[in-house]
């Protein structure tokens, strides 16, 4: 009778040298890897953020981060906020809109977007999709569809009289039933996804926008935050 | 009998056409499907599986005599995930759209079968100049396939080549070609290709041998 050939045991100590040997060089290869990309990705960051801030408000000459403060007053910021906010500043110095980052539920996964608001026109008046994950074909349309990029030339954002929310909610609605300057021409066949940013800009814009129109007048941009 | 020597030519061609990852071992299709949807993401994800396959099969040979049998997987696992994070940074330094158009799947690389397989079945039995051959071979003919269906599925999905318009406006693309859907009718279409090809050379060989 054949009895099949038992391989030599490996002692516990030689796995256990291998495992963390073998994790200890991993991890170093790890952080030599971070180490050397971390500033060159900052500043891919970086640009991508500022070429994306050009895009949606194309006046704009230089920015500067602002948050709320403690006492509820929006204040200059230096902190890296995970959804940052921009004053945006013309070429004369003078204060031409904002430039807001916002994020929410998309069909697949959390979208991240940038928006642009003109105080002047009290509207949104440049949008730009940040971050997807939305089905190819159906969902991503919203980056392309020439219709649904023409709503945010100026979609309505206007407060109430009393300037502590929106004068009208931001909705989409179905494709070619837009009536108002504050509803989203949506995208059939990306209904979800076009609802959702509905959602987004109207809970971004309704949180910031009363900040934004009570206090980015008084912000001095040569303050050091 | 005596056997045929394989050379190194053998050992990097074979991956190309002979043992081609997609098309005749069919490993790797969930990258292979799901990020063919462009030509551009394709070559992406392709670049970035040899860079992997390249840098754990040279570790993998490198450490074959320190690591026991029993631990094996694991430690390949540790090793593909490593150069998976690496990949995943150095795409993010150099362009911070393209990390975006590859999604998840620059991650999902760990558990690309194709890699745990030429470690398990090829690196951790040769020489390190072998393994990356090996490796070397296995990247190309992974992103050659996924180039073809890539392009299949640009070109019919979005009228475009790497981004540049072939056909007129007035072309009606077929969305279904940039869905997931879309890979498998492309990948079908290639397999039909390729065995048909392959069952015409086995033919001839075996009229050669006969005569």
């Amino acid at each position: 009778m054949n009895t099949p050939e038992l391989q030599p045991q490996t002692s516990a100590m030689s796995m256990y040298r291998a495992i963390v040997g073998i994790g200890a060089m991993c991890a170093l290869v790890i952080v030599v890897v971070f180490q050397s990309t971390a500033a060159r990705i900052r500043d891919n960051q970086e640009r991508f953020l500022a070429a994306a801030i050009s895009e949606v408000l194309p006046v704009t000459e230089e920015t500067i981060a602002v948050d709320v403060g403690e006492n509820g007053q929006l204040e200059k910021t230096s902190a890296s906020l995970p959804l940052p906010v921009f004053l945006a500043y013309g070429s004369n110095g003078d204060l031409v809109g904002a430039v807001l980052t916002a994020e929410g539920m998309g069909y697949q996964d959390n979208i991240r977007v940038l928006y642009a608001y003109s105080f002047e026109k009290q509207a949104i008046v440049g949008f730009k999709i940040l971050d997807s994950k939305e089905t190819p074909g159906l969902g991503d349309r919203v980056e392309i569809e020439p219709h649904f990029i023409a709503n945010f030339e100026a979609l309505d954002a206007r407060l109430n009289s009393s300037g502590d929310s929106l004068n009208n909610a931001i909705v989409t609605v179905k494709q070619g039933e837009k009536t108002d300057p504050w509803q989203i021409d949506g995208i059939t066949g990306a209904t979800i996804t076009s609802e959702a940013l509905g959602n987004i800009l109207n809970d971004s814009a309704n949180g910031w926008l009363p900040i934004l129109e009570r206090d980015a007048i008084s912000i001095d941009r040569e303050a050091t935050p | 009998m005596a056997s045929k020597e394989v050379t190194s030519t053998d050992e990097f061609v074979k991956g190309l056409w002979r043992d081609n990852p997609v098309f005749v071992q069919v490993l790797g299709m969930c990258p292979a499907l799901a990020v063919s949807n462009t030509a551009m993401n394709a070559l992406a994800m392709g670049l970035a599986t040899t860079f992997v396959l390249l840098m754990s099969g040279l570790s993998v040979s490198l450490l074959r005599g320190f690591i026991p049998r029993e631990a094996r997987i694991v430690c390949y696992i540790c090793i593909i995930a490593t150069f998976v994070t690496s990949v995943d940074y150095l795409i993010m330094a150099l362009s911070l759209e393209l990390h975006r158009a590859l999604g998840a799947f620059i991650a999902l690389i760990v558990v690309n079968c194709l890699i745990l397989g030429r470690a398990e079945a090829f690196a951790s039995k040769n020489k390190p100049g072998r393994a990356l051959l090996d490796g070397l071979g296995m990247g190309v003919g992974f992103t050659v396939a996924l180039l073809f269906i890539g392009v299949v599925r640009e070109i019919l999905g979005s009228g475009s080549i790497f981004g540049f318009a072939v056909f007129p406006d007035s072309f009606q693309t077929w969305t279904v070609m940039v869905l997931p859907s879309g890979g498998f009718f492309a990948m079908a279409l290639w397999l039909l290709i390729v065995n048909r090809i392959k069952k015409k050379e086995a033919e001839t060989e075996k009229a050669e041998a006969t005569a």
